[in-house]
């Protein structure tokens, strides 16, 4: 059991700036995240597109913005807990116990929501009969690729990782690649290697082709596939693996009884505290009368919330409001002279 | 200023007026009608706007930008009349649109 003074539920620009203030005001975080790395739909999702409306930043991309709110907290040496996903919430005398899906557990008296929409998933298949083989032989990332040795492999995709896995097993395994346009996102030197690699049968290329049916008794035999014009053709296949990208889900957010209302929490603009005291919401998951969902706004409300975590986590002590410029609590908090 | 028309999986329609300048998506949203998620909020970063147009509108819209069939990829059960709603701007070119929601958008 870890003890602190909040847990932070998502490492996006909004969760990463709140424990900035949290660090700021002498509060320790742990800060969890489905993903395996920092940044959420910044490094996710719009990595190297440019953003403009950050005040002060004329022009930055979602990477260069994660990277500075890292190193803006870096002195605060906060514990990051990234693959991991919180899954359960549940009071306990006046602090909250927080479990995640790694069997983690903390023992707080804030919590923060800064889930932005919900916890990145990988999307899978719209075939209802791929969920039995979901885990086993219907994949949609891959742990360790021996498994797939001298095995007819099905991969569905058109992007970097659909292009890049099926180069890479081509060697080993005998690899269809099924896609549902005869363009790829993928990089140009890999969509290259890949017309190669179909022109020499080493890969078996499908383009305008999406999946119809997986089938086989016990194990995976066969998967069935469909062009819009309703032609369909039926390929062996060991393994199926679907590479269409990550969506998200609000996942066990919508269980704990926040009111929820169309994927967002209600919250006051005071400090930004849900209907349950000691847990917060902040960033594009949160809901009040003239809401943005700008990066800024998520900035002045993980300030907010901090100072709101401040009196649950010092019941005894006064907070005192005191700015970066002045302060020397401050300036040795940040390890600065 | 577009009278739209959007058409649930189900069959349900709603007809509403829009407002030039405004997206399809924002059509959708702002009027409370189901079938349109909008995750990210309109800037073409995930795929859960995605509808449907019939090949008479499709046509006539204005063409996919690049990275929207990027995008479309990775929605449900896109087909070669698939769009997201978030890049179709409402003007009066379009009154009388129909679009059609897919059966979900995750």
């Amino acid at each position: 059991m870890i003890k602190t003074d909040v847990v932070i539920i998502g490492a996006g620009p909004t969760g990463l700036f709140c424990a900035h203030q949290l660090g700021i005001i002498g509060l320790k975080c742990e800060i969890v995240d489905n993903l395996d790395k920092i940044g959420g739909q910044c490094i996710e999702l719009y990595p190297d597109k440019p953003i403009y409306d950050i005040p002060a930043v004329p022009e930055c991309t979602g990477e260069e913005l994660t990277n500075n709110l890292i190193k803006q907290i870096k002195p605060f040496n906060f514990n990051f807990h990234l693959n991991d996903r919180v899954q359960e919430l549940r009071k306990e005398n006046e602090s909250w116990i927080v479990k995640t899906t790694n069997s983690k557990e903390f023992n707080t008296p804030n919590v923060v929501i800064a889930g932005g929409v919900g916890s990145f998933e990988p999307r899978k298949f719209p075939t209802k009969s791929a969920e039995k083989f979901d885990g086993k032989t219907v994949l949609y990332s891959i742990k360790d690729k021996s498994i797939f040795k001298d095995k007819a492999v099905a991969i569905f995709g058109g992007g970097d990782s659909a292009l890049d896995w099926a180069i890479e097993l081509s060697s080993t395994s005998k690899v269809s690649l099924i896609h549902r346009r005869d363009e790829f996102r993928g990089a140009p030197a890999s969509v290259q290697k890949i017309k190669e690699l179909s022109e020499k049968n080493k890969i078996n290329l499908y383009t305008k082709y999406s999946i119809k049916d997986v089938k086989g008794n016990g194990s995976l035999e066969e998967v069935e596939i469909k062009s819009e014009e309703g032609e369909s053709k039926t390929l062996k296949a060991d393994y199926v693996l679907g590479f269409f990208g990550l969506i998200m889900q609000l996942g066990p957010i919508a269980e704990w009884g926040l009111n929820l209302d169309k994927k967002t929490i209600p919250v006051n603009t005071e400090n930004f505290e849900t209907n349950k005291k000691g847990i917060f919401a902040i960033g594009d998951i949160c809901n009040y009368p003239g809401k943005l969902k700008l990066i800024l706004s998520g900035f002045h409300e993980g300030a907010l919330a901090a100072r709101g975590c401040f009196k649950y986590a010092r019941p005894n002590e006064k907070y005192r409001f005191e700015f970066t410029t002045a302060s020397n609590t401050i300036k040795d908090r940040l390890g600065v002279k | 200023m577009a009278k739209i028309k959007y058409i649930e999986h189900n069959g349900k329609e709603h007809i509403v007026e829009v407002q030039n300048g405004l997206t399809v998506m924002e059509g959708a949203v702002q009027n409370d009608i189901p079938g349109i998620d909008a995750d990210c909020g309109g800037s073409m970063s995930c795929a859960t706007c995605h509808v449907y147009v019939k090949e008479d509108w499709y046509n006539k819209l204005p063409k996919k930008e690049m990275g929207e069939d990027d995008m479309l990829d990775q929605a449900y059960e896109p087909n070669s009349s698939s769009r997201l709603s978030c890049q179709i701007m409402v003007s009066d070119d379009l009154d009388g649109l129909s679009i059609y929601m897919p059966e979900k958008q995750v």
